[in-house]
């Protein structure tokens, strides 16, 4: 019969003698960089081998789905960018598509097209700190400096648009907060020219990096039908050859209009899904750069939506109508009609899903989020063991998941 | 989606006429086999999402919502299914994904997954007493009593620390250096001034 014993990381070492042919427990986080945030791994191992594998999560739970039956719509947005961290525009729209479709809202052209182009970055800056922090996962240390660099220059652009680098809170139920400023796509196509530059180096860099296949190559294959069985979504599930993608199968805010390619890995494992997130960052610069090009006029936010949007703020000292509707949006939320909605959206990390329920009025009955890397860590039962102790880096890191949005 | 095929394989699946996608309500004891037929015969081989829900206007508390998707022909369903007793079979078998989203709704709400493989709490703590997305649930939360009577006498603390508390990039819990970063001084509350 084997026993298993509970010790500590430090204990290893001096330990090891005593220890020999028992099962070790071993506690991998919450604290650990190669958990990329609070995520703890209970591993039963082998000697090297890990032969169960737990995972606790939990530690960065702060009841947003409790929070958002407590207030509007509007005073949620900012909660949705705590979600996926890495990318907080994406959350936003996502969102905001999710009540506007309960509330059988019509958007212009201008604010699609907008919500388009803030996706894409986000999934750029997304992509770009996922690649970096794998590469550091797994022995490389100087990509993660090129791509930051890139981030970096994303974030400049979305202080401009937004006024805030990370918390952008840009959306609204019914449109966006601001306008595009002036001068601010120039700035998007030239960003475009960098960021491409540095995926080819990145690429240079990495795939075709001895140490770099040895660590990803072969390593958690996960087949076509285990990921449709554990539910996963957006990158992870298309390396394992599901050609399945929301902008282009279930095609929302005008994404039907662009012209992109979705990459399928064929294998199925750390290496596969690397690519597929190389391949989408390109495949982003291109949408980037047709949404840029074909940028239509007119009206940013939905204007016949008076009970939803606020009015502009002009308007608001001026005239008595567009008074009394600031005042009964702010006070007691857009109205939205009665009834339950189900939309997802692929976000970086894969679908990010909205299940919201209204009794009518400014405040949801129920909102669930549908986190997708709450998803994609729940399959890890299933392909870690067997795996050694140091491949563990490598497949959480493959995986791409926040915990801000697994926990929620 | 074949309507049709359903209603009248299982009679008790009521059509709900949901707006974005073909809704209906299943009952408890037909789940399991209007879940493995959708899968095995309509296509929807991925289950996006489940989720626990305080009903209204039924005559039990808890329902269950079980989004699936098909990922051949590009379309969602939606199942509701009542929680009698708070109640419901375990779809895990059918969809492993479900393992996770059934804990969670366990966590939340306290339905019951008969069947479940692993029935623990998911985000809250295994001895936590309550589950938090119950209407009658406070937002503000309700203080729990530290599990470990002994040390609270000690440290007076009412939270359990950190779980990284003595971890390499953490200070030493109770008393710090000068200067040392810190995130909360568990030495002093506001029973026991400090010293």
């Amino acid at each position: 019969m084997k026993i298993t014993k509970e010790i500590s990381i430090g204990d290893v070492a001096a330990r090891s003698e005593e220890l020999r042919g028992e099962n070790m427990t071993l506690n991998m986080g919450p604290s650990h960089p190669a958990t990329h945030g609070v995520l703890r791994l209970s591993l039963e191992l082998d000697g090297d081998k890990v032969v169960k594998c737990d995972p606790v999560i939990g530690y960065l739970h702060r009841g947003d789905e409790k929070i958002a039956e407590n207030m509007t719509y509007n005073q949620f947005v900012p909660y949705t960018d705590r979600l996926d961290y890495l990318a907080p525009l994406a959350n936003n729209v996502a969102y905001a598509i999710a009540v506007e479709k309960l509330a059988g809202l019509k958007l212009p052209a201008r604010c699609e097209a907008i919500r388009v182009l803030t996706c894409e970055m986000a999934r750029i800056s997304s992509h770009l700190l996922g690649i970096g922090v794998y590469a550091m996962d797994t022995g490389a240390w100087t990509v993660f400096m090129y791509t930051f660099n890139e981030r970096e220059k994303l974030y400049t652009l979305f202080e401009e648009l937004t006024g805030a680098r990370f918390t952008t809170s840009y959306t609204r139920i019914g449109g966006v907060t601001r306008d595009i400023p002036d001068g601010w796509l120039p700035k998007v196509s030239a960003f475009c020219d960098g960021v491409e530059r540095t995926i080819d180096e990145v690429d240079k860099l990495l795939t075709r990096n001895g140490i770099f296949l040895e660590r990803t190559e072969g390593i958690a294959t996960i087949s076509k039908e285990m990921a449709l069985a554990y539910g996963l979504t957006g990158p992870n599930l298309r390396a394992s050859g599901v050609p399945f993608d929301l902008r282009k199968d279930k095609p929302y805010s005008g994404y039907e209009q662009y012209d992109f390619d979705v990459p399928v890995g064929v294998k199925g494992d750390c290496f596969d899904r690397y690519l597929v997130r190389m391949e989408e960052l390109r495949q982003s610069v291109r949408i980037i750069r047709q949404v840029v090009k074909t940028m239509p006029g007119g009206a940013w936010y939905a204007e016949d939506a008076k009970k939803i949007f606020l009015p502009p703020k002009a308007k608001v000292m001026t005239k008595m109508e567009e008074l009394i509707q600031n005042f009964m949006l702010v006070t007691e939320g857009p109205q939205i009609p009665a009834g339950e909605v189900y939309f997802e959206a692929e976000n970086p990390k894969g679908a990010l899903g909205f299940y919201v329920v209204s009794n009518g009025g400014g405040v949801p009955y129920r909102l669930r989020i549908r986190g997708p890397s709450f998803v994609s860590l729940s399959i890890l039962p299933a392909i870690v063991p067997g795996n050694f102790l140091t491949d563990v880096a490598s497949i959480l890191g493959s995986l791409d998941f926040v915990m801000g949005e697994c926990d929620r | 989606m074949d309507a049709a095929a359903l209603t009248s394989r299982f009679p008790a699946t009521q059509d709900l006429a949901g707006k974005d996608m073909p809704t209906y309500r299943v009952a408890g004891s037909d789940l399991l086999a209007v879940v493995s037929a959708l899968r095995d015969e309509q296509g929807f081989d991925l289950l996006a999402d489940l989720c626990g829900l305080e009903l209204q206007g039924r005559p039990v508390r808890f329902g269950v919502v079980i989004h699936l998707l098909s990922t051949t022909h590009k379309e969602y369903v939606r199942l509701h299914v009542d929680a009698a007793n708070d109640r419901v079979p375990s779809v895990s078998s059918l969809h492993p994904g479900a393992n996770w989203h059934e804990r969670e709704a366990f966590d939340m709400f306290g339905i019951v997954f008969e069947g479940h493989p692993d029935p623990r709490r998911i985000l809250m703590w295994d001895a936590y007493p309550y589950h938090p997305l119950r209407k009658d649930f406070p937002l503000a939360g309700i203080e729990v009593p530290f599990p470990a009577a002994d040390v609270a006498e000690v440290t007076g603390q009412k939270v359990e620390p950190a779980p990284m508390m003595g971890g390499p990039f953490v200070s030493h819990g109770g008393k710090l250096s000068e200067g040392e970063p810190s995130a909360l001084d568990q030495s002093w509350t506001e029973e026991k001034p400090k010293a």
